[in-house]
């Protein structure tokens, strides 16, 4: 076994509308070492969605994969046709979804649910292991196992985001890309399922991409963070880094744009503009027209993503707003 | 009873029951207390947090506030040129003159505007139906609140249509909107909630400017504590229907009294990796206040909970010094 165990070179995913191609992922480079968990971050519209379900390839229609490669354990899941797939989907890399009430379906019980996606991967489970590995599932995402025959709708929000973790990790994935799990929760909620998801990826030494708008969440539940803007990776690094030295002007922007309710209130500083239209990307940089630090050459040529200092990445001309 | 002359709102003992179960001819079983018994003074030019959790009933303050909903009880003075009024039992012609000083900004860019309505049309819609100037007075003044609500030019913005702007900027036009008849109170609910940080930030500024400027005075309602910090002078909590703590918006933070939003401040993420929050002591998930026993309404997940919480009401709001109020038994 290798030590990464999902690689992302060189991902480009555009949506084909009526209008011409949306350039939602480009040239995305990434790696997820086994037991690692990584943050994902960026404004709506950036992408990062359009990565997660590039990854499980769940794409529909009008999406097209036009270049790059997506190792998951050393094998590239690109070419692969849709049954091929269906071998990685839940027992390699495994989604837990943004919307809990809509990722269920209403007719049939958790249980069922769960054991669904359980039959196809482990057939060799008796009914027996099948039920009990369910009630291990319950116990672990903190779900009362007496529970498991009720339906999603009599279920609160906070417990059907927890089924759905559960259902995530029925078939023991090697990585699990969490979308926005919290987002729709209330805080005390959100406070509860964080921990237990940052117990469980310990646990079960489980990578994790946590995908989120919010840097607050992000830097609670990540060993390093991708910044992600309109559909390009800028910035990578740890965690630590990418909070207290982020070199991109955009990470720098969003890191102090950012109210927390501890420490000192500080300024906030606004950015102006507004995040570009994807189906007509600004040349050069696409952070250009907002970035206070550029210059003629950020207007023309795109900087590549490279490494600035160790394992600290950026695609920017200007790092730290050196000129 | 003692009147402040500074005091422009003034809420006493203000609930609101929705009913459950209720039938055509059949009586309402039981009723949701969504709101109840709420005491709130707003001073003029002065910004309130209202925060909590979903289903806490600030959004049916915030309606009450706006008289879109009728309230079940008690009573809301706004203070008027024309002396104090009680909004809370106006009806018809009186009605429509309140409309002009209370204003609302809600959350959703997207739902809140007429999708067939341009974007003069929506902010001078107001100004129409209150029947304010002259055609060409009207084009003057939505023109000049869109360039100072940042949406310039403004020849530029008025003859387009909702959909054809970003969601910053249709919040932009719903801030122009509610500001064109020059309100003096406006009750904003969670108007940044569905931005992004990088656009979020700056419909922030400019809601503080414009109360500088035009000295509105705002009930701000939301969920997020951090962005509350930001743009509010004091901050109520509500829970269940109550408000538990009061304050001014540091000292509820920095030093909070009530174990609810101790719980609450504790379990607000921080954005630093190299901060490790308090752990949470309360239990449970939020409740629907149903029928609500008589007792403190945060009996069943408080940590502190005892025999004097379950045989007395829930307690009143006091001052814990320094215009700090909060509703518990034990501090």
């Amino acid at each position: 076994m290798t030590e990464n165990v999902l690689e992302v070179n060189d991902l480009t995913m555009h949506y084909m509308t009526r209008k011409g191609p949306v350039f939602a992922v480009d040239g995305v480079t990434f790696h997820v070492k086994r037991g690692e968990a990584i943050g994902l971050v960026g404004e709506s519209g950036c992408g990062k969605t359009s990565i997660a379900i590039s990854l499980l390839k769940l794409l529909p229609n009008n999406a097209k994969i036009l270049n790059g490669e997506i190792k998951i354990n050393d094998v590239d899941t690109v070419p692969l046709s849709d049954k091929e797939m269906n071998k990685y989907r839940w027992k390699n890399i495994s989604m837990v979804f943004q919307a809990a009430m809509n990722s269920m379906n209403p007719v049939y019980s958790v249980e069922e649910q769960i054991a669904e996606a359980m039959r196809e991967h482990m057939p060799h489970l008796s009914d027996q292991e099948m039920s009990e590995k369910i009630d291990y599932l319950f116990n672990l995402v903190g779900l009362d196992p007496a529970l498991k025959t009720q339906y999603p709708h009599q279920y609160s929000g906070g417990m059907r985001q927890r089924a759905v973790i559960a259902m995530a990790l029925s078939c023991d994935p090697d990585i699990i890309i969490a979308d926005e799990p919290t987002t729709a929760l209330d805080v005390i909620v959100q406070d509860a399922i964080l921990k237990r998801i940052r117990e469980i990826q310990e646990e079960l030494n489980m990578a994790m991409i946590y995908i989120s708008h919010d840097i607050a969440v992000i830097a609670e539940v990540s060993q390093r963070v991708g910044v992600m803007y309109a559909g390009k990776l800028v910035e990578m690094s740890s965690t630590e880094d990418i909070f207290h030295h982020p070199i991109h002007p955009y990470t720098m922007a969003l890191m102090s744009s950012f109210p927390s309710i501890v420490g000192e209130k500080t300024e906030l500083v606004t950015l102006a503009g507004e995040p570009p239209d994807l189906l007509n990307p600004p040349a050069g940089c696409r952070f250009h027209p907002r970035c206070p630090y550029a210059t003629e050459i950020c207007r023309e040529q795109e900087p590549d993503f490279k490494e600035h200092a160790v394992g600290h990445y950026a695609a920017c001309w200007h790092p730290g707003g050196a000129k | 009873m003692t009147q402040d002359n500074n005091t422009l709102v003034d809420v006493q003992n203000l609930s609101k029951l929705f009913p459950i179960g209720q039938g055509v001819f059949k009586q309402a079983e039981s009723f949701v207390h969504a709101v109840s018994g709420v005491n709130l003074k707003i001073k003029r030019g002065e910004s309130v947090g209202l925060v909590g959790e979903s289903g806490c009933g600030k959004t049916t303050t915030g309606k009450l506030l706006t008289r879109l909903i009728d309230p079940s009880e008690g009573n809301i003075f706004l203070d008027t040129d024309e002396g104090r009024v009680d909004i809370a039992h106006m009806r018809g012609k009186e009605m429509k003159i309140f409309r002009r000083r209370v204003q609302m900004i809600f959350q959703d860019p997207y739902e809140s505007m007429n999708p067939r309505l341009t974007i003069y049309d929506t902010v001078a819609e107001p100004l129409n139906v209150q029947g304010i100037g002259t055609v060409a007075e009207r084009e003057a003044r939505v023109s000049d609140l869109l360039e100072t609500v940042g949406l310039t030019p403004a020849s530029s913005f008025l003859f387009r249509y909702p959909h054809e702007l970003s969601g910053g900027q249709r919040q932009r036009v719903a801030i122009a909107r509610a500001l064109v008849i020059n309100p003096d109170f406006v009750v904003a609910d969670e108007p940044t909630s569905m931005l992004d940080v990088s656009v979020r930030t700056g419909v922030m500024h400019l809601m503080q400017d414009l109360a500088d400027r035009f000295g509105v005075t705002y009930l701000y309602i939301t969920h997020d504590l951090a962005v509350a910090r930001y743009m509010c002078d004091r901050i109520a909590v509500m829970y269940l229907g109550k408000i538990v703590e009061i304050g001014n918006t540091e000292d509820v933070l920095q030093h909070p009294k009530h174990p609810y939003t101790k719980a609450l401040l504790s379990a607000v993420p921080v954005p630093d990796p190299t901060y490790t929050r308090e752990p949470i002591l309360i239990k449970g998930g939020i409740s629907r206040p149903v029928d609500p026993e008589p007792r403190c309404r945060f009996y069943d997940r408080c940590p502190l909970a005892d025999k004097i919480c379950e045989g007395n009401d829930h307690p009143p709001l006091e001052d814990q010094g320094g215009g700090h109020l909060a509703a518990c038994y034990h501090i």
